[in-house]
């Protein structure tokens, strides 16, 4: 048997020529296997609009983070009203004021700095976006795998499920449920953050199991699963560690993609009162508002909230583009 | 053809008790039905109809097939991958026929598979040691440092450089990728190994030596195996005997010198009439047995012998009598064939031709109306 090792060796050799005369000797031993994530990485890294936007992105986690101590250097506290004169938070008519070296972004209707309620407010769009697509891919992998993964009786309840949800009129849903948690049976809940979070993540189940269910169709057929259930593998190990690895690219790219919409999702509920409350800053809540005051003249109160949303979900989606390009199996292998 | 497992008296030069015995196993699959709701019988795919076999320790069974004939399909409901129809399967004589996924499980370690596709068979994401490391995962036998120990002594028991254990299954060649699905499936020194042709996806010279890994590790650490293959001249290499299938039953069964010098069956005769023979000398002498027509649905097999629409010897009883699995002609108790009318030492059957209609031929393969059939044609061995 030992040609068999030999031919082993051999090729291994010649694999790593030619990386073995750059690297010389010893270091070629340390040669590993790159990863499709190293290779994704390494494209992802060539793009310039991705990094770009990567670093946005990085810019306004930074804000979010930092909204205390924003709020600290400035002196200007989130929910603190300037209705005096030293600094005038607010016109002798009551209106906000204009951009100024105080107040960097204007103040708004009531004499508070938009700046720092804009920093504040970056948290609650960030967080929600995160955790709440990090709620759907979850609740849409586990019910896709299961649907795919099972078939049978357990694929026709979760497609009649998700058949559900794409049904329903979402907005007008989330609208009725703000007001529905706050009573009996399933209340008295008060509306906020916690609600969003669920609402949001609640109905992007059906799309992300979708896609996972039929990933897992293909993939439940390949050998290497029956290989793992002739092993004695339980469904659950299959589900998790055969089938589950092979589709992290793809809900790496939605995710990545579903986070502006998120965010867009929870501004939405915002604007239109049924999502985070005043006084909490939050940018949607921020734009509604606004509305009535644009109309004296205080374009920074609309145009500063909407450019944080505009930067943050165009940053997002730029990204997301970029992750997209960086695991299509049709570019470049050798970076 | 309900033969309860006749078994033969005088054992090959190897093997000794029965480790895996099969009796009159069936498995039809559903077809599924193109109207949204379903009126009338079911179609069922007839894969393997009552198929009985048994395996001694220590032995290489060979089972021979065209593509389409139920071979893999056997193989998966033996190692209980697929829930049979009907019939029986008793390993290390416990019934596994009906065994709860739970009570399967630690036999599992007894029976292992090798697969066909050396790229399909490895998951493409997860590196070569956690692949081979599975079976110690999933049995909860090893962890951490000891199952590597243990990967990296199987990876150099089946010729693969230990040092690679961090790579991926994409970084390996096709025979170095079959040996990782080897190395899988020796992690508990398992008592029978199913080969669903581990050879036909690999190069001629790389099929040697995955053959020969295989011998050699068969004769260290006494592995039973099934070697399932299309290709005679392997199987003839590899087997102690070997078993021919044709449309779910098995149609011949012998020791493998037994089957090359007298074959009894008109099909193993046609089989081993198309072998390339590397003597032209030889090759004048030889007719080639060329079959007529297409393999038949197995949707709706032909009645009787289900090769009697090809046979060049079928006759009437053919089409009436399904042919018992017996010892034919004179032969040894191991040699059963399924043949009324089995090929004498020295008979040419070339020039032969049936003794029935061509109406009832044509009728035996006919496609019912409506419906979608895939008819599967053998590449020939």
């Amino acid at each position: 048997m030992s040609y068999n090792v030999g031919d082993a060796v051999a090729v291994s050799t010649i694999e790593e020529a030619p990386i073995a005369v750059v690297a010389e000797g010893e270091a070629a031993k340390k040669i590993e296997g790159r990863s499709p994530w190293v290779l994704a990485w390494r494209r992802l890294r060539r793009d310039r609009a991705a990094m770009i936007a990567l670093g946005v992105i990085g810019l306004i986690v930074l804000m979010a983070l930092f909204a205390p101590a924003i709020a600290a250097v400035l002196g200007h506290g989130v929910y603190q009203q300037f209705r005096g004169t030293n600094p005038a938070g607010l016109t002798p008519l009551g209106q906000p004021v204009g951009p100024s070296s105080t107040f960097w972004m204007g103040t708004d209707d009531q004499g508070r700095d938009i700046f720092v309620r804009i920093a504040y407010g970056a948290r609650i769009s960030l967080f929600v976006g995160v955790v709440a697509t990090a709620v759907t891919v979850a609740g849409g992998l586990v019910l896709g795998l299961a649907a795919g993964y099972f078939g049978g009786i357990v694929d026709s309840l979760i497609a009649r499920f998700f058949d559900w949800l794409l049904a329903v009129p979402f907005l007008l849903l989330a609208i009725s449920l703000i007001s529905v948690v706050t009573v009996h049976p399933i209340g008295p809940l008060r509306p906020g953050l916690p609600v969003v979070i669920v609402v949001l993540g609640f109905f992007g189940w059906a799309a992300v199991g979708r896609i996972v269910r039929g990933q897992v169709l293909s993939i439940r057929e390949r050998e290497y699963i029956e290989a793992a259930r002739a092993l004695g593998a339980r469904p659950w190990r299959i589900m998790f560690i055969d089938i589950a690895p092979n589709l992290l690219a793809q809900l790496i790219v939605y995710s990545t993609l579903l986070i502006p919409v998120t965010i867009v999702g929870e501004a939405s509920l915002s604007f239109l009162g049924v999502g985070i409350l005043p006084p909490t800053a939050d940018w949607g809540e921020m734009i509604s508002t606004s509305q009535n005051y644009y109309l004296y003249g205080s374009w920074w109160y609309l145009v500063f909230p909407s450019l944080a949303l505009l930067i943050t979900t165009l940053a997002f989606n730029i990204f997301g583009d970029g992750v997209r390009d960086a695991f299509d199996p049709r570019g470049d292998l050798f970076v | 053809m309900t033969t309860q497992a006749s078994s033969p008296v005088s054992g090959p030069a190897r093997g000794g008790d029965v480790l895996l015995r099969v009796e009159d196993l069936v498995k039809h699959f559903p077809v599924k039905s193109s109207q949204l709701v379903h009126r009338g019988p079911r179609d069922y795919v007839h894969a393997v109809d009552g198929v009985s076999l048994e395996i001694r320790k220590g032995e290489t069974l060979g089972l021979v097939g065209e593509t389409g004939c139920g071979k893999s399909t056997l193989a998966r409901c033996v190692a209980r991958l697929y829930d049979i129809t009907s019939g029986r399967i008793e390993f290390e004589g416990i019934d596994i026929t009906r065994l709860p996924a739970s009570k399967m499980r630690p036999l599992r370690r007894e029976m292992q598979m090798i697969f066909q596709d050396p790229y399909g068979s490895l998951n493409p994401r997860r590196r070569v040691g956690s692949i081979i490391g599975d079976p110690f995962a999933i049995h909860r036998t090893a962890s951490g440092a000891d199952r590597k120990r243990r990967v990296q002594h199987l990876m150099e028991l089946v010729g693969l450089n230990p040092e690679h254990y961090n790579r991926f299954p994409a970084e390996f060649s096709g025979g170095q990728r079959q040996r990782i699905g080897v190395a899988r499936a020796l992690a508990f020194s398992p008592k029978l190994i199913i080969c669903d042709e581990p050879v036909s996806a690999l190069d001629v010279s790389i099929q040697a030596q995955i053959i020969n890994l295989l011998a050699d590790l068969q004769s260290e650490l006494g592995l039973t195996y099934i070697f399932i293959a299309h290709d005679l001249s392997v199987v003839r290499h590899v087997s102690d005997r070997v078993a021919v299938m044709y449309l779910g039953k098995i149609t011949e069964q012998a020791p493998v010198e037994q089957m090359w010098a007298h074959p009894r069956h008109p099909y193993t005769d046609a089989l081993l009439s198309a072998v390339p023979v590397p003597d032209p000398a030889s090759l004048d002498r030889r007719e080639r047995i060329i079959l007529v027509g297409d393999v038949p649905s197995p949707i709706n097999p032909p009645s009787g012998c289900r090769f009697h629409p090809r046979c060049p010897k079928a006759q009437q009883k053919c089409v009436d009598e399904v042919p018992e699995f017996i010892p034919r002609l004179g032969d040894e108790a191991a040699h059963l064939t399924a043949c009324h009318f089995p090929v004498a030492d020295g008979e040419d059957i070339s020039k032969a031709r049936p003794a029935i209609s061509a109406d009832l031929r044509v009728v035996e393969s006919s496609i019912p109306e409506g419906s979608l059939t895939g008819i599967s044609g053998g590449d020939g061995p």
